[in-house]
């Protein structure tokens, strides 16, 4: 943690006191000189380590034995602290800049910026739990968080809620521990799955889930720091040297987005119905499959699918065709539609309203956010879908019950994309593909690939794949010149740190 | 009666009638500008309308309630939608530089809409509604009600009708408004037990511990479950809603189904820990919320004192003293409304008006207090006082604040 007495210029050899625990809240940026060919590799590093981050989260629990394992070893492997130790100075230094140059890539849209903070915050989690309980409590004082203790009294009268709130609460639990009145404001992560008490606006949190504050008090920061950086961002894309490795690395993560189309009407309306069968993933069929039974679709299912469509290929004027004659089928009429509907599509194509030209939806993305609700049919089937109904529909696609049970398997261990791969593979009659599925225009393409497809499409489908490749193996040639780079020239663009923050 | 007579083509002449004599003005002008504790606050808000012929208006401002009330009675707009109190007056939107203009404020809505049970309704469907699947509604205010008040430690909540097939809340505490996209999903989501879509059978599992608010809620619906699932809706009494209520039960448990004295019980050789005529009763009777209506600091809900186009009826607020007697077919319509004006008009005794008028005073007649509109405006009254008091709180600590230089 760093010292707030201290400040202005920091040298090297006091890097001891700078980097003296092995966790920290990011409040300063760093203000040394740096080699350029070092900015560029702890840059990458970082990266690297967040998207293990991001990979691990999906396919296992968050703080499970084998998370923590897999993020020690990759945290190993890319010489970042993962335990305390006197020999972590250099790895925290690391650490501290690699986090800076990110924020520098990270801050620039809605979408990097939620990828960022989510993998910083589980980086953050993963970390703060191999703290001691001292050490924990020293983090709360240090970020002004009091929050006030209940008396015996209180948590004697409360001793029943409080044990039926949370599974890792106990009766000795009660006895044993503080637990602190935090309003819910701060605790939003613990409110949202309700694993706490709430009264009156109040959550009571006993002493060893106070990390959860903590959390959130990380990512609220983070969030706005992001949001400041942005808007001072132009002073550093004038520096030619860090351009296009900050363009790079916000890339990288997500590889292809599917935001430009580079199929634009290459597919007609007449071969959708048969394409959803072939090259459309599950969730995407799904999609269609109600709306052609429905001739309707609700606002999350136009959305993932109406978004996918636009992946794919299709323009404007072809999507509105076929919402409008779909949803003409049903108890929609022309005047209505054109008054109700059009407008939504037509926003999705970014020619409305702030004119943002909204990109199809991610497995993450489609996984992660706005589950459906009675009525809808938007999600990941792999995800929402019950089991049992799950089986059903992929018995009605013909797939063999073999591959029904190791699709069903997968699932089960909340391997949704894994599992999604695998009917990739059953249904093309493939095996061992090569790519790792986390997007939907990308089953497509792949599937186009597979099936052989059109001339025009196999040549696009060739730059995907080679941007794909650029992004796992950066490349260290990025950054033009050499030199040093004095980062102290760049401390105007992080948001000063307030308060007691280390 | 009278309300059944209502036509919506009659539409275009009911409302230049609504909006000049009826619309309760100065009661919504003082909902809306909070005691005047925020500058702004009013002049920044959004409203949008739906004009005749679906033409729909956004980014809609007003700097006081005469501009207000004279846009309105120009308009006659067929709906009202109430948005957020933006960071620059709406209506100036454009001129704004681009990414600077915000929503920075709103109340903390709730949408809940009888549609979204049509999978555990026999008697109705999509846009219908009738008395036996009403108090579903009921059962939803009381669950939410208590958990915003006791869980969350909100006060001021005023719910809604929304004219056709639901009803909305409004949290207008000022701790509501000021929340976050973040902190409003995370309240909604703390009250959902419904999860699943189309493809989910089993939409509610439950788990030890029971959580509290679980309890409470559950406590609810005991009481309302066994006449309103097991006679009303009859959920026992044909063979494929038993099946219904039968997928719902786990294969590997024995059970004995059986009435007791209109209960419903359904013993089992359970494992410790099985909820499932727990999660039975939750999943035909547990308020079903839109999180996308509550998230969204942006969000357009429709306004109270709104028509509902459709059925002519006027989204008042539900009085909660009088809950289980709530009758939304009793609801006023604009129709019965205007009609009961009109007679009055004929029976008149406007000399009270006109006397004190004489003395110089300008006196204005407040003409909704001769319809059955009155009642609820005056609950309005009511709920905007106990609002008044925390404004009064306000006004006095910012002055204090000021005097402290």
């Amino acid at each position: 943690m760093q010292f707030m007495s201290r400040q202005k210029k920091l040298l090297p050899n006091s890097h001891t006191e700078l980097y003296g625990q092995c966790l920290q809240f990011y409040g300063q940026p760093p203000l040394e000189n740096i080699a350029l060919s070092e900015f560029e590799t702890f840059a990458v590093e970082r990266l690297k380590l967040l998207k293990t981050v991001e990979n691990l989260g999906v396919s296992y629990v968050k703080l499970s034995e084998q998370y923590t394992k897999k993020l020690d070893q990759e945290s190993k492997n890319l010489n970042f602290p993962y335990r305390s130790g006197p020999s972590e100075i250099e790895k925290r230094r690391k650490d501290h800049i690699s986090h800076f140059i990110l924020r520098l890539a990270y801050c620039q849209t809605e979408d990097l910026r939620r990828w960022f903070i989510q993998q910083e915050v589980d980086l953050f989690r993963y970390r703060f739990s191999y703290l001691s309980s001292k050490q924990k409590l020293e983090f709360l004082h240090k970020n002004n968080l009091q929050y006030d203790a209940i008396s015996v009294e209180e948590k004697k009268a409360l001793q029943d809620k409080l044990v039926n709130s949370s599974y890792a609460v106990s009766g000795i639990t009660v006895e044993d521990q503080d637990f602190y009145k935090v309003p819910f404001q701060d605790a939003l992560d613990l409110v949202r799955t309700r694993k706490v008490y709430l009264k009156a606006g109040y959550v009571y949190i006993p002493h060893q889930d106070i990390v959860t504050i903590i959390l959130n008090d990380f990512r609220t920061r983070l969030s706005k720091a992001l949001a400041l950086t942005a808007r001072s961002l132009p002073a550093v894309h004038s520096d030619e040297r860090l351009q296009p490795l900050l363009n790079h690395l916000s890339h990288a993560y997500v590889g292809q987005d599917y935001s430009i189309q580079k199929n634009v009407g290459k597919i007609s309306l007449e071969q959708i119905d048969s394409l959803s069968g072939k090259s459309f993933p599950l969730c995407m069929r799904q999609l269609h499959q109600a709306l052609r039974e429905n001739h309707h679709l609700r606002h999350g299912g136009r959305m993932q699918y109406g978004l996918f469509l636009k992946g794919i290929g299709l323009s404007l004027e072809q999507a509105l065709q076929f919402w409008r004659s779909e949803f003409i089928r049903g108890k929609v009429d022309a005047d209505k539609f054109d008054k109700a509907y059009a407008y939504s599509i037509r926003h999705m194509f970014g020619k409305e309203g702030k004119r943002t030209d909204y990109t199809p939806y991610s497995c993450m993305k489609v996984i992660l956010s706005n589950p459906p609700s009675q009525g809808d049919h938007h999600g990941c089937p792999f995800r929402h879908s019950d089991p049992e109904l799950l089986k059903q529909k992929l018995q009605f696609y013909k797939v063999s019950p073999s591959g029904i049970s190791q699709i069903l398997e997968l699932v089960k261990g909340m391997h949704y994309q894994l599992a999604c791969q695998k009917y990739f593979e059953l249904t093309h009659n493939v095996s061992d593909i090569t790519f790792s599925l986390n997007h939907p225009n990308q089953y497509f393409v792949e599937s186009q690939k597979v099936l052989g497809g059109g001339k025009d499409i196999k040549r696009e489908m060739d730059t995907p794949q080679r941007s794909q490749e650029n992004s796992d193996n950066l490349t260290l040639d990025l950054i033009r010149g050499t030199g040093e780079l004095e980062l102290c020239e760049y401390k105007c663009i992080f948001p000063k740190a307030k308060g007691n923050i280390g | 009666m009278p309300s059944s007579d209502y036509d919506p083509a009659s539409l275009p002449d009911l409302l230049p009638l609504y909006y000049r004599r009826l619309f309760p003005f100065s009661q919504y002008y003082r909902w809306l500008n909070y005691g005047g504790v925020q500058k702004n606050y009013f002049q920044n808000r959004e409203f949008s309308f739906t004009l005749k012929d679906d033409i729909y208006v956004r980014y809609q401002s007003f700097t006081t309630q005469n501009e207000l009330e004279k846009e309105m009675q120009k308009m006659n707009p067929y709906k009202i939608d109430i948005g957020a109190i933006y960071s620059h007056r709406p209506n100036q939107h454009n001129t704004v530089k681009s990414g600077t203009f915000q929503a920075l404020e709103k109340e903390l809505v709730f949408d809940i809409d009888m549609t979204d049970y049509d999978d555990v309704r026999s008697c109705c469907s999509a846009a219908d509604i009738c008395c036996k699947c009403w108090t579903l509604m009921t059962i939803a205010i009381r669950i939410l009600d208590r958990a915003l008040r006791e869980d969350f430690g909100f006060q001021h909540l005023l719910w809604v009708y929304s004219g056709r097939r639901g009803v909305h809340c409004w949290v207008c505490d000022e701790a509501a408004r000021k929340l976050s996209v973040a902190a409003r999903s995370a309240v909604a989501e703390y009250l959902s037990l419904i999860k699943g879509g189309e493809e989910t059978v089993k939409k509610v599992v439950l788990t030890d511990p029971i959580h509290p608010f679980i309890r409470e809620s559950l406590a609810v619906v005991e009481r309302y479950f066994p006449r309103y699932a097991l006679q009303e809706q009859d959920i026992l009494g044909r063979k494929e809603s038993v099946d219904k209520v039968l997928s719902l039960v786990p294969e590997d448990i024995l059970f004995t189904v059986y009435l007791w004295l209109q209960s419903l019980f359904l013993q089992a050789t359970a494992k410790k820990g099985q909820y499932f005529e727990k999660e039975i009763m939750l999943q035909y009777c547990y308020p079903r919320l839109d999180v996308n209506v509550s998230k969204g600091v942006n969000h357009l809900l429709k306004s109270p004192f709104s028509v509902h186009p459709k059925t002519g009826r006027i989204s008042v607020p539900i009085n909660l003293k009088e809950l289980d007697v709530f009758d939304p077919f009793a609801v006023p319509t604009i129709s019965l409304i205007c009609e009961e004006l009109d007679r009055k008009k004929e029976n008149n005794t406007e000399s009270s008006g006109r006397s004190l008028a004489q003395k110089g005073k300008m006196v204005k007649t407040y003409y909704y207090k001769r319809t059955t509109l009155a009642k609820y405006v005056k609950y309005f009254d009511q709920f905007l006082d106990a609002m008044a008091r925390s404004w009064k709180g306000e006004l006095l600590r910012k002055s204090d604040l000021q005097k402290e230089f």
